[in-house]
């Protein structure tokens, strides 16, 4: 089982409650704004506790109410791409994606420098500052700065919200890469159909 | 230059520069460990405990002397302790002139750093986390270069308003020439003496000097963080 996920928690007075099993290697939460999408990659992140439920990862659990199981976010292995990628602004690009990478243990890297300059077409940005990146840019070093940290599950938050037509499509043709060469499992937020349809996997609708 | 003012107001200067000095390096641990409560936690005495730190800047100085002669005499609570303890005593002494105007630094700092502790965002800080950093790193790699001019800032206007600091420091320590004689209250010395117009311009100019200085640098400080993620510093 890819994903084994049963979470819910009570955000602004509001229920949100989200619930899949399945071998697919992707799986999207589409849905309106507000619908609780972001707090259940949150959830899942270990960023927001749950008031119930589980999260499991390819056989490995992450989350469990039940049984007391709650590994802190820096031991769970989730690559977490945020919206509006958020990157470290005091930190040039080279550090921002290096952050992740220096504090994982040599063995579970899978992902050099080099090679995530060249899959996400970076190379040419180490030394900038976040400010100066533009918004595509921005959230392929994301990417990469979660990549680079190892991660067992990528978590993407809205990727092509922020972007105009053409660097979706740029950015939609990096995810279809990540996801059919690298082979990890990613939980993908969108309220975009047309962008949910063409990752493919399993959809779960919220709100 | 030195010819401008007589040895013993310099004397006066290096008083202040030390007192405000001693004054900032015991407030600013506090000040921030605070700021980080109010910013962060949901303490149940919260509200109580922002209304305690911001006391001193609304209580008459005087009082805030007298209430620190009542806790840090030689028959007071704290001071007693000390006395016994460490067989020291912070009355009539410089180390009291920079307590005393660590005191009424203290809400000023409090607020400037806790402003800027809120202007961090949160979510780089969890992002952090996901990337495998413990709590200890977050802050030290993410939330404290970030905050960093805004407590930069507000060492800085902790700094002035400790070199302004009168009235709860001629209350506790008294006005000892060497001492506890700070420019404030050289100045106020001077004006009581016939004649000492003349210093009084001069010690006067100082400490407006010194106080521009001082707002000119947190301003700058305070707009460098605010420009961080725009112009990418």
């Amino acid at each position: 089982m890819a994903f084994d996920v049963d979470l819910a928690v009570a955000r602004g007075g509001r229920q949100i409650a989200v619930r899949f099993e399945t071998q697919a290697r992707v799986v999207s939460l589409f849905g309106p704004s507000g619908a609780g999408k972001t707090s259940v990659l949150d959830m899942v992140a270990g960023l927001l506790r749950p008031a119930a439920g589980h999260v499991r990862v390819d056989g490995e659990t992450l989350f469990d109410a039940a049984q007391g199981i709650a590994l802190p976010p820096e031991r769970r292995g989730v690559g977490y791409v945020p919206q509006d990628a958020r990157l470290f602004p005091h930190m040039n690009v080279r550090d921002n994606l290096l952050y992740g990478w220096r504090l994982t243990a040599p063995a579970r890297r899978w992902l050099a420098l080099e090679e995530a300059l060249d899959l996400l077409g970076i190379g040419h940005l180490p030394d900038r500052r976040p400010a100066t990146l533009s918004g595509g840019e921005a959230q392929r070093v994301a990417l990469g700065r979660a990549l680079l940290a190892g991660p067992r599950v990528l978590l993407l938050d809205e990727p092509l919200a922020s972007l105009d037509r053409a660097r979706r499509e740029e950015i939609m043709a990096m995810l279809e890469r990540i996801r059919d060469d690298l082979k990890i499992p990613i939980i993908h937020v969108s309220h975009d159909r047309a962008e949910v349809d063409r990752l493919g996997g399993l959809v779960v609708e919220m709100g | 230059m030195t010819g401008w003012l007589s040895p013993a107001e310099w004397a006066v200067v290096a008083l202040s520069l030390k007192v405000s000095l001693l004054a900032i390096a015991l407030t600013l641990p506090l000040a921030f460990a605070l700021a980080w409560v109010l910013a962060r936690t949901r303490l149940p005495g919260r509200v109580l405990l922002d209304a305690l730190v911001h006391l001193p800047l609304v209580l008459p100085p005087v009082v805030t002397g007298w209430l620190l002669l009542l806790a840090f005499g030689r028959n007071g609570p704290v001071g007693g302790w000390l006395e016994a303890t460490f067989g020291i005593s912070v009355m009539f002494r410089w180390t009291g002139a920079a307590l005393a105007a660590g005191i009424m630094a203290l809400p000023l700092m409090v607020r400037a750093i806790r402003l800027s502790l809120e202007a961090v965002d949160r979510r780089l800080e969890g992002v952090a986390r996901t990337l495998g950093a413990r709590p200890w790193w977050v802050f030290t790699t993410i939330t404290l270069p970030l905050c960093l001019p805004g407590v930069l800032a507000a060492t800085v206007l902790g700094l002035a308003r400790s070199l302004g600091e009168f009235g709860a420091t001629i209350t506790f320590v008294s006005n000892i020439p060497g001492e506890t004689r700070t420019l404030p209250l050289a100045i106020y010395t001077a004006l009581q003496v016939p004649g000492g117009e003349q210093a009084v311009t001069r010690l006067a100019l100082v400490s407006v000097a010194l106080s521009l200085a001082a707002l000119l640098a947190s301003e700058w400080l305070t707009r460098r963080q605010r420009g961080r993620g725009s112009d990418g510093l």
